[in-house]
């Protein structure tokens, strides 16, 4: 009977063997994370302090001066009335229908998961740069983080830090992070070899080539990638509420479960009103310091 | 420790190879295996072999050769842009090899500094801060700093556009504001890699001009490469031929045109306008006939020992015109038959000794005899004669080569 069932059933390792495979690895997570889930999450004290203050902040100030500032930072950034026209009116559209407060958690993890992943990400994108070794390594990292499925990480960080908003930012995190390495390593690369090598060649070291010629010139493919990394971050932020992130992902999840078509679409569009927001002025930001590139004579 | 004499470049037995594994193929190298082959064996590239120079302090150096001849190769190793794999490279005596990082930083901030085909300028920084860039490297004070690329924007003549980023200015305006950049540092090495390659043949004269009208004034040492043979001509006080990473020949322009010393050379060489290039002092045949009495008998005398019929006459080492036999014999005719020689000279053309051929060559093709070539002080220093000047422009390199050789100063 051995001899011909292996063509038709897979040979697959015994069941008790992979159970105890498995239990082997999860027991020694588990407990990795018991000895040492305590030190890293007074690790990440500092990040739960600014996270929570800068909620409170948001949700503190009355909602007219939050507004304002977000339509005034609009407008710094585009110079364009039209867009600040728009970001006032969602906002108002968002406040009227009763999401604001869920509106200024999302905004917040947003803001802080942004700011994390690009103080990562550009120190990363730019070793990848400079060693083809270091990018060797990085990018199936970065593939990895970019397919696997965000459901599948989740369950070690949640293991290692327990729910709420330090495991959710940081699953925010490794979701969007990929996008702001990639396109500092690719812009950092793709910077013109002869205007570096006339840095060079005037005597500037590695930081002054770094600041002067390679992030200046990098700076659209950054902005792209930061801008990616925004959407990105936007979209996790309902399967993050799933380990206890609040904002506008918790009543979308509720809504799956409930069946509440309404409550999902308004929330729905409310991070797509956000993201508009981020992406137009992200972008509008990018083209208007990238000014000098629209050339006049062509190249 | 450097004197005078000393080279501001020495380059000594210098050897390039791209690749991998660059020190482990050199034993093939020194057997003599050609790039091709090289290139097909080991899949290494020779960049350049056994390159020896020696460039002068105040000279425009020219560097020539073909696409991929290895020029780029070369003067990337003045600067440590590249290291060698073989050889040394001595910058006022100074091997640039043993310099540490720092020591290489401050060397290229101070010493030598360079200009790019394709200009190399920052995209995002203004004219003004893009000439300045340099002194910023170097941490000069912004205001000194600007103040200086002010000075070297006008000298270049692109005053009031220090505002202007790169993108909007033309070509010919980007190379200048590269030139202004890479003098802002005063350094004491130019190096220009195909520096007017870029340009429209019109903007780039001006421009030869202009670097002609500035090393006048500035006497840098100026390392120029060029795959153009007129501009090669046009600037150079001496011309180095690469071919395939080697050194075909080096040496003066005229040296180069009127001996080349392999088929590449001369094929490079070919399609010149000598008449154009070549001054008249290169091709002329020294002093003769030249009158040492005032007496028109002693003249006559001297004139038959020569069996020519005609003699330049100087009066107090200056020259005073020509004489032919047939005039002073008949002035010895005449009953009053002894005025003093240089009165009975017939003023005839002169030819000066920077002139170019062309601008002689009437002269020369109408005149019966040599016409003789004459100092700014008026001193005779030769003669050029039809047949030498068709000799020069006929274009037969074996021929001149051979006879032409022994004049070239
Ligand atoms: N980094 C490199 N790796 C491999 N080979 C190289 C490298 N740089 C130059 N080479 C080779 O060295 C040779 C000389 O190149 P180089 O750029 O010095 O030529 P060039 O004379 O400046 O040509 P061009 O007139 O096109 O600028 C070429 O055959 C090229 O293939
Ligand atoms: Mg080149």
């Amino acid at each position: 009977m051995a001899d011909a069932s292996w063509l038709t059933k897979f040979p697959a390792m015994e069941r008790a063997d992979l159970v105890a495979l498995r239990k082997a690895m999860d027991g020694g997570y588990r407990e990795f994370s018991r000895t040492y889930g305590d030190a890293i999450e007074s690790f990440f004290d500092p990040l739960l302090m600014f996270l929570v203050w800068f909620e409170k902040l948001l949700l503190g100030a009355p909602w007219v001066v939050v507004l304002a500032v977000l339509v005034g930072l609009t407008y710094a950034a585009s110079r364009s009335w039209k867009l600040s026209g728009l970001v006032l009116g969602a906002f108002l559209l968002i406040g009227y229908f009763g999401m604001w407060a869920d509106t200024m958690r999302t905004l917040s993890i947003i803001t802080v998961a942004t700011l994390l992943s690009i103080a990562l990400g550009i120190p990363i994108g730019i070793a990848m740069a400079r060693s083809d070794r270091v990018q060797a390594m990085v990018t199936p990292v970065l593939d990895i983080m970019q397919t696997m499925p965000a459901f599948v990480y989740l369950i070690p960080v949640v293991m290692l830090l327990g729910i709420g908003k330090v495991p959710g930012i940081i699953a925010v995190v490794i979701y969007a992070i990929p996008p702001v390495i990639r396109l500092t390593n690719l812009g950092i690369r793709l910077v013109d070899r002869e205007v570096l090598e006339a840095a060079t060649a005037f005597g500037a070291n590695k930081a002054q080539r770094l600041w002067n010629v390679q992030l200046p010139l990098a700076m659209p493919n950054i902005m792209a990638g930061i801008n990616q990394t925004i959407m990105m971050a936007l979209a996790m932020v309902v399967i993050a509420s799933m380990i206890g992130v609040k904002g506008l992902g918790q009543p979308v999840l509720k809504s799956i479960t409930n069946q509440y078509f309404t409550l999902g679409l308004l929330n729905g569009l409310a991070i797509v009103a956000i993201a508009i927001m981020f992406d137009r002025v992200s972008q509008a930001y990018a083209k208007r310091s990238q000014k000098h590139l629209e050339s006049v004579h062509g190249d | 420790m450097a004197t005078d004499q000393d080279p501001q470049i020495r380059v000594e037995n210098l050897y390039k190879v791209f690749g991998t594994d660059p020190h482990s193929v050199m034993p093939l190298v020194h057997e003599g295996l050609g790039k091709d082959d090289l290139l097909a064996r080991t899949g290494h590239a020779l960049g350049l072999k056994d390159i020896n120079l020696d460039i002068q302090k105040g000279e425009i150096f020219v560097i020539m050769g073909l696409s991929g001849s290895g020029k780029s190769t070369l003067i990337r190793h003045f600067n440590r842009l590249i290291d060698p794999t073989e050889g040394a490279i001595f910058i006022d005596g100074v091997d640039v090899m043993s310099l540490t990082q720092k020591e290489l930083e401050d060397f290229r901030r101070h010493k030598m500094s360079m200009v790019f085909q394709r200009f190399g300028l920052l995209p995002h920084r203004t004219v003004l801060e893009n000439v300045a860039f340099g002194l910023a490297v170097q941490n000069a004070p912004k205001t000194e700093r600007n103040a200086k690329a002010r000075e070297w924007l006008a000298t270049v003549g692109l005053e009031g556009y220090e505002d202007q980023y790169p993108s909007q200015l033309s070509g010919g305006q980007q190379q200048r504001v590269g030139l202004a950049r890479a003098l802002c540092t005063d350094p004491e090495i130019l190096l220009m890699d195909e520096a007017f390659s870029a340009l429209d043949p019109l903007i780039r004269s001006g421009m030869q001009d202009q670097l002609i009208e500035l090393q006048d004034k500035l006497h840098k040492t100026i390392v120029f490469i060029t795959h153009d043979l007129d501009e090669a001509l046009r600037l150079g006080d001496r011309i180095a031929i690469l071919k395939d990473g080697a050194l075909s020949q080096v040496g003066k322009p005229e040296e180069i045109l009127l001996n080349p010393a392999d088929d590449y050379v001369e094929a490079f060489v070919r399609d010149v306008n000598r008449a154009r290039v070549l001054s008249v002092d290169v091709v002329m045949q020294p002093p003769q006939c030249r009158l040492t009495t005032a007496n028109i008998d002693d003249a006559l005398k001297q004139m038959r020992g020569w069996k020519e019929d005609y003699a330049y006459v100087f009066h107090d080492d200056e020259y005073q015109g020509v004489v032919t036999q047939d005039a002073l014999e008949e002035v010895c005719e005449k009953p009053d038959r002894n005025p003093p020689l240089h009165e009975v000279a017939k003023e005839g053309p002169v030819l000066q000794p920077d002139m170019a051929l062309q601008d002689a060559l009437p002269a020369t093709l109408e005149c019966e005899y040599p016409v003789p070539v004459v100092g700014e002080d008026g001193e005779y220093q030769g003669t050029l004669s039809k047949e030498d000047m068709v000799e020069v422009l006929a274009n037969s390199n074996e021929e001149t080569s051979d006879k032409e050789a022994p004049k070239v100063a």
